[in-house]
């Protein structure tokens, strides 16, 4: 393998016009807007419906403790499960993941456990799950940096023979980053196995696209590093996941990056703590609720005759099933240790962090003495 | 300077002494944990053909091939973001900021990922990698080219920050620092890439966390690392005619700090000062005052000094011996403390 790939793709721009598979009505498309690609076989697509319903039953759960108090924040992916759920189901799991702190719903289709997910969120260590068995990185909160790592670790394993791909999650307001586009011209240059998505729901918080980027679509931005960019309609599962297979399999046979740009709209707000009537209007979320991605897909499976009342029973029940198992994990309150806080910082012991554990130590025992006073006391009485 | 204390039975088998310049042996501890170890990649701006703008990297993608020494694009936070990927993959990247200036771009990564990812995963994930950055003035440079950024990579937690100040150790540390499971900012001062000693390779020094007694004295403790050693040195020489007994510790590692060496020689001489070119306010110096104050303070005949660069942006290359502390102004600043020496 030379690291001196003379390799360039042809300079074309992709189309304005969202590549899409299936329209709002659920009719499957033929034509110039496919982008060439095929619909997947109905098998496919109902196991995607089913992972999207199931996905937005968690995330509905979760805003929902979340507004309870439950967690401390949650950043909901309600609207976006054709781009989440699509794109995650093209790679293997032997591949790797790099999300974002929205993609909590894609991590499901991972195989983590709700608890392990929502670890972080609940405020009680800022990662819940084994990176290296679910090969999924930590969720990033600082933009775009994920990236980086998801082009370094492509590259490692490539220089290791590891038929391996990597998939970066990212979002619009992200691709602002310079972090950004030094992963797009890294892989790009190095030729890696990498599956950059990113997910555009219109809104930074509250900064609208517009005040984003002055290009026509994010996807024209792969043709400046040499790679291939797709613009997709992120509200149709059938093409992201078409459009993400055909890059992964193109990243997976020495063909280097993609760069998939899925038009979407965030339906819920930022986190808990945003308001969104500040910077938009109730029409147009009322308007995105009418282009929803699961009603979509649904539409086409009932024509097809896929979607039967055994299985769509089987499905609400394997999602209620998920959400029972959130609350339980949810309602748990694990024992914290605060002297854990020490343990994980460096693999090589320092004096200086032992003082302080000590010191920390002796600080929670006076606590613990004081507190077995008082109830004493109380006793006393 | 550090004298060699141990050499593992793994290692090959020690050539004979031979002069060598700081470049020479850091490019020596590459080469030989490359040798040893094949998870070790190294790559940057420039590092490949042209051997790395200091010839830090001379040879190595000749001897290694472009698998495991290649020039990177010139963007520092994808050369650190793409290492931390690597190291997750299992790889022992080292990689180069061109000068320390060039470094902040990355500051992001370093401090966001590669100082918190180990804590972050609670231990799954080490990030073992190696962020060499040159580093210091005195060379001439034009704007950007002198700076001294540790005391930002030594305040941030989850960081192992380490600044050799002669060949024997720019090799031994690096080689450790290369082996070390934690990420290493691996700081080499360029005033002294060129500075030679007589190694035999592979060299072993003190362990790179531990801080090195390199002249005994009884009057005055001088803390310096990286260029200010040999500054710490020539004051000492120079005070010696005096009658004044001045001993020099070389930090070698700023991040952790060895309390327990640095204290014993204060408690010994009583005094100390803390020399380096940054510039003083919020600078390291500032740290290992306090912190030697707050455990010696009953041992201390008088307050810690810091001799420092002033609190100015790195001057441009006519003005900078203004700003550099030289072994004179190490004196005139001991000069100022009372002297009851009897």
């Amino acid at each position: 393998m030379s690291l001196n790939v003379e390799h360039h793709e042809p300079r074309v721009l992709p189309s304005e016009k969202p590549i899409r598979l299936l329209d709002n009505a659920g009719h499957a498309l033929h034509g110039r807007e496919t982008g060439g690609f095929e619909l997947p076989p109905v098998e496919r697509l109902l196991d995607l419906y089913r992972r999207m319903v199931i996905a937005r039953r968690f995330d509905v759960q979760v805003t929902a403790l979340t507004k309870q108090g439950r967690l401390a924040t949650y950043p909901s992916a309600y609207g976006q499960e054709a781009c989440e759920i699509g794109v995650v189901s093209a790679i293997t799991a032997d591949d790797w993941l790099f999300p974002t702190y929205r993609d909590s719903i894609a991590l499901l289709t991972r195989g983590l456990e709700p608890g392990e997910i929502l670890q972080s969120f609940r405020g009680d260590w800022h990662n819940g799950w084994d990176q290296h068995a679910h090969r999924t990185a930590a969720m990033a909160t600082p933009l775009a940096t994920q990236a980086l790592h998801a082009v370094g670790l492509a590259h490692a394993a490539r220089l290791r023979n590891d038929p391996i791909v990597t998939l970066t999650y990212l979002g619009d307001g992200a691709t602002s980053e310079g972090d950004a586009h030094e992963a797009f011209n890294f892989a790009a240059v190095w030729q890696t196995p990498t599956v950059f998505l990113v997910q555009n729901n219109q809104f930074a918080i509250s900064t609208p696209i517009a005040r984003q980027t002055h290009a026509t679509t994010l996807a024209d931005k792969a043709v400046g590093y040499g790679m291939p960019g797709y613009h997709v309609d992120g509200n149709d599962v059938a093409a992201m996941f078409a459009v993400a297979t055909a890059a992964v399999d193109r990243a997976r046979s020495g063909g280097g990056p993609t760069l998939i740009e899925g038009l979407t709209y965030r339906i819920e707000s930022h986190t808990n703590s945003d308001d969104p009537t500040r910077y938009r209007a109730p029409r147009d979320v009322e308007h995105w609720k009418r282009r929803d991605p699961i009603e979509r897909l649904e539409k086409y499976l009932v024509s097809e005759g896929a979607l039967t009342d055994d299985v769509r029973a089987e499905i609400t029940e394997a999602g209620e099933t998920l959400a029972a198992r959130t609350r339980d994990a949810m309602s748990e309150s694990p024992e914290l240790d605060p002297l854990e806080l020490f343990d994980h910082v460096y693999a090589t012991p320092r004096a200086a962090l032992a003082e302080q554990r000590s010191a920390l130590e002796a600080e929670l025992a006076a606590h613990a003495g004081h507190a077995a006073h008082a109830r004493e006391e109380v006793a006393a009485r | 300077m550090s004298t060699p204390v141990t050499e593992p039975a793994t290692d090959a088998a020690a050539s004979a002494p031979q002069p060598l310049t700081m470049a020479g042996a850091l490019n020596a501890a590459l080469r030989d944990a490359m040798a040893d170890d094949d998870r070790v990649v190294v790559y940057g701006e420039d590092v490949g053909p042209l051997g790395g703008v200091f010839r830090v990297t001379d040879g190595l993608q000749a001897a290694f091939g472009d698998e495991r020494v290649w020039d990177s694009p010139l963007a520092e936070a994808g050369i650190v973001g793409t290492a931390v990927g690597m190291a997750m993959y299992g790889l022992r990247p080292v990689v180069e900021m061109q000068f320390d200036a060039f470094s902040y771009p990355a500051f992001e990564q370093i401090v966001s990922h590669v100082a918190k990812m180990r804590n972050r995963t609670k231990g799954r994930v080490s990030l073992p990698m190696v962020i060499r950055i040159p580093c210091a003035g005195a060379i001439g440079g034009v704007e950007h080219h002198s700076d001294s950024s540790e005391a930002y990579w030594a305040a941030t937690p989850g960081l192992t920050v380490v600044m050799p100040s002669n060949p024997a150790d720019a090799y031994s540390m690096l080689r450790e620092a290369i082996d070390s499971d934690d990420p290493i900012v691996f700081m080499e001062p360029k005033s002294r890439y060129w500075s030679k000693a007589e190694l035999s390779l592979p060299v072993r020094t003190a362990p790179m966390n531990r801080a090195q007694v390199v002249r005994e004295g009884t009057d005055v403790t001088l803390i310096a690392y990286g260029p200010t050693v040999r500054t710490a040195l020539d004051a000492a020489a120079a005070a010696e005619a005096e009658g004044l007994s001045i001993e020099v510790v070389d930090l070698r590692s700023l991040s952790p700090f060895d309390d327990e060496t640095v204290g014993a020689s204060l408690r010994k001489t009583t005094r100390a000062a803390v020399i380096h070119e940054a510039a003083q306010f919020g600078g390291y110096g500032a740290e290992v005052a306090a912190r030697l104050t707050e455990r010696n303070f009953f041992h201390l005949a008088a307050p810690i000094l810091r001799i420092t660069g002033y609190d100015i942006p790195y001057p441009s290359p006519k003005l900078e011996e203004h700003y550099l502390p030289t072994p004179d102004r190490v004196l005139e600043a001991l000069a100022s403390w009372e002297w009851d020496l009897a």
